[in-house]
């Protein structure tokens, strides 16, 4: 029983490094339409940082915040790329968004090499009825509160929060208002590099990160981002959760190789799943 | 003429497809013009030209004071509550106080805390054209302000808005397919079909042309009788 509380705890901070990072594509789905395929790169340039800014004797609290200010810009540069052209479609960005991918991966392994590095988190670990939690982990499962509440609060309570969600509700609309949707579009581009950084300095410490681990970082966000239709922050919060604590079960009782499986099976089967749902209403509707 | 808004041969075009073919057309301050035309004559994509989300070809466009826009089919955000969809609407003013559109519109004050999409249609007629006072507009351009809607909404309506005209001086550029709204109205009009200006007058002297009246008021009945 007590190994099921474990895995359970773990995968919940797991889970918690998805929704972050499935947060930030539907942010920027949400925004701008765009599928953004370079999102698990934010929290390999925070997590690949953050293990340089430790190396140069950064403090921690220091380093983990520079690291996910400099994973914002990269996500506000994406943005600036993606959406140069003032004709570009939402699927041109996507295509843009995977070559930038692609293209990190060369300067990622030129700036940081092809090792996996990590970094120290919080020491230790807690025993509660005989089970043993990192303190990391619940760092992790912490930050991930705070940070979705803040979200929650900036989108509903603030006027460039409310703009978000006039691009994401209407854009046709928001430019009548005056909104500049290609500004609103920029800021959740950073928006979602600074979620993906987040997700990148939480989970560093707990695995290893190397360049290539946006792959299955990008995976796991968006199976966490899709139960929600790519639409809904929260959503993708539940997502991660139940992603992780899968995954981290299928690790623990079976094997810890099938992780992605797991993901790529759920996504599939919330994808089909929703699918038939919508034809189901469509039938119902005609 | 002191003209608010002045429009000069513009044109645009889909790809191919002229929408707008040098067409030219001019509000004075305070002044209430009508634009009618049938469906597909070009009349939303003037308006959508003089928001800036259309590119004309070419031509000239003058806006000289602050516009503001209310579009075909209300386009709020529907998610959002009345509240926020006006407060969304003051992004060119950033003037983030809606209580005097509550005193405005009076039925909106009920319905502040509703989602849009909830809402009635002349509700969200409503809401739009509060949405788009929020801008606090010199001249405003509204987009079928009767489509859909019940004549006592439309008529409600159309006293809110004469009486800003009166009050506030508000010039309005009132785009409509209803003919005999926009003429009664307005003390202006333009014809559009097919992208282009076919006749322009003062209001009444185009409801009595047979050609008009035809077309939009279903035969020659003369106006405001």
């Amino acid at each position: 029983m007590s190994a099921f509380f474990s895995y359970l705890v773990g995968g919940v901070a797991l889970g918690s490094g998805f929704a972050l990072i499935g947060s930030g594509l539907v942010m920027v789905h949400c925004v701008t339409r765009v599928v953004n395929l370079s999102q698990g790169m934010y929290a390999v340039v925070a997590g690949l940082s953050a293990a340089t800014f430790f190396g140069m004797g950064a403090p921690h609290g220091v380093a983990e915040l520079a690291a996910i200010g400099v994973a914002a810009g990269v996500g506000f540069l994406t943005g600036l790329v993606a959406m140069a052209g003032r004709a570009t479609t939402p699927q041109s960005s996507l295509i843009i968004t995977f070559g930038l991918a692609i293209f990190a991966y060369a300067a990622e392994s030129l700036l940081w090499g092809d090792q996996p590095r990590s970094f120290p988190g919080l020491p230790g670990a807690i025993e509660v009825a005989d089970v043993r939690i990192q303190k990391q982990s619940l760092l992790v499962i912490a930050s991930t509160a705070v940070i979705f509440a803040m979200l929650h609060l900036f989108l509903e309570r603030t006027y460039v929060g409310k703009k978000l969600r006039a691009c994401s509700s209407n854009p046709y609309a928001a430019r009548v208002v005056g909104i500049d949707v290609k500004r609103m579009g920029l800021l959740a581009f950073g928006l979602g590099g600074f979620l993906g950084g987040v997700a990148g300095v939480l989970l560093g410490p707990l695995r290893p990160i190397s360049f290539d681990s946006d792959l299955t970082l990008v995976i796991d966000g968006f199976a966490a981002a899709i139960l929600g239709g790519l639409a809904r922050p929260l959503m993708a919060l539940l997502g991660g959760l139940l992603l992780g604590v899968a995954e981290s079960m299928v690790a623990g009782y079976a094997k810890a190789s099938y992780q992605t499986e797991v993901a790529l099976v759920l996504m599939l089967a919330i994808m089909v799943g929703q699918r038939a749902r919508l034809a189901t209403i469509h039938a119902e509707a005609s | 003429m002191n003209a608010i808004l002045e429009v000069k041969d513009l044109v645009v075009r889909y790809d191919a497809a002229t929408a707008l073919d040098r067409v030219s057309l001019t509000v004075g301050r305070g002044e209430m013009v009508a634009l009618i035309g049938p469906n597909g004559a070009g009349k939303s994509t003037l308006v959508d030209a003089l928001s800036g989300i259309v590119r004309p070809a070419s031509g000239h466009i003058s806006v000289r004071g602050r516009f503001a826009h209310v579009p075909e089919g209300r386009q709020l955000f529907p998610d959002l509550t009345v509240d926020d969809n006006l407060l969304l609407g003051a992004c060119r003013s950033g003037d983030r106080d809606p209580s005097w559109i509550y005193a405005l519109l009076p039925d909106l004050a009920g319905i502040r805390r509703r989602r849009a999409d909830s809402l009635s249609g002349g509700q969200q007629q409503m809401v739009a054209v509060g949405r788009a006072l929020m801008a606090r507009p010199e001249v405003l351009a509204i987009d079928e302000l009767s489509l859909g809607l019940a004549p006592i909404v439309v008529a409600a309506l159309s006293d809110r808005l004469a009486s800003l005209h009166r009050t506030e001086g508000l010039a309005v550029l009132l785009i409509e397919q209803n003919a005999r709204l926009a003429l009664d109205l307005c003390s202006r009009a333009y014809v559009l079909e097919a992208g282009r200006i076919v006749s322009e007058g003062p209001s009444a002297q185009l409801a009595r042309s047979a050609a008009v009246a035809n077309a939009y008021l279903g035969g020659g009945v003369a106006l405001g009788t």
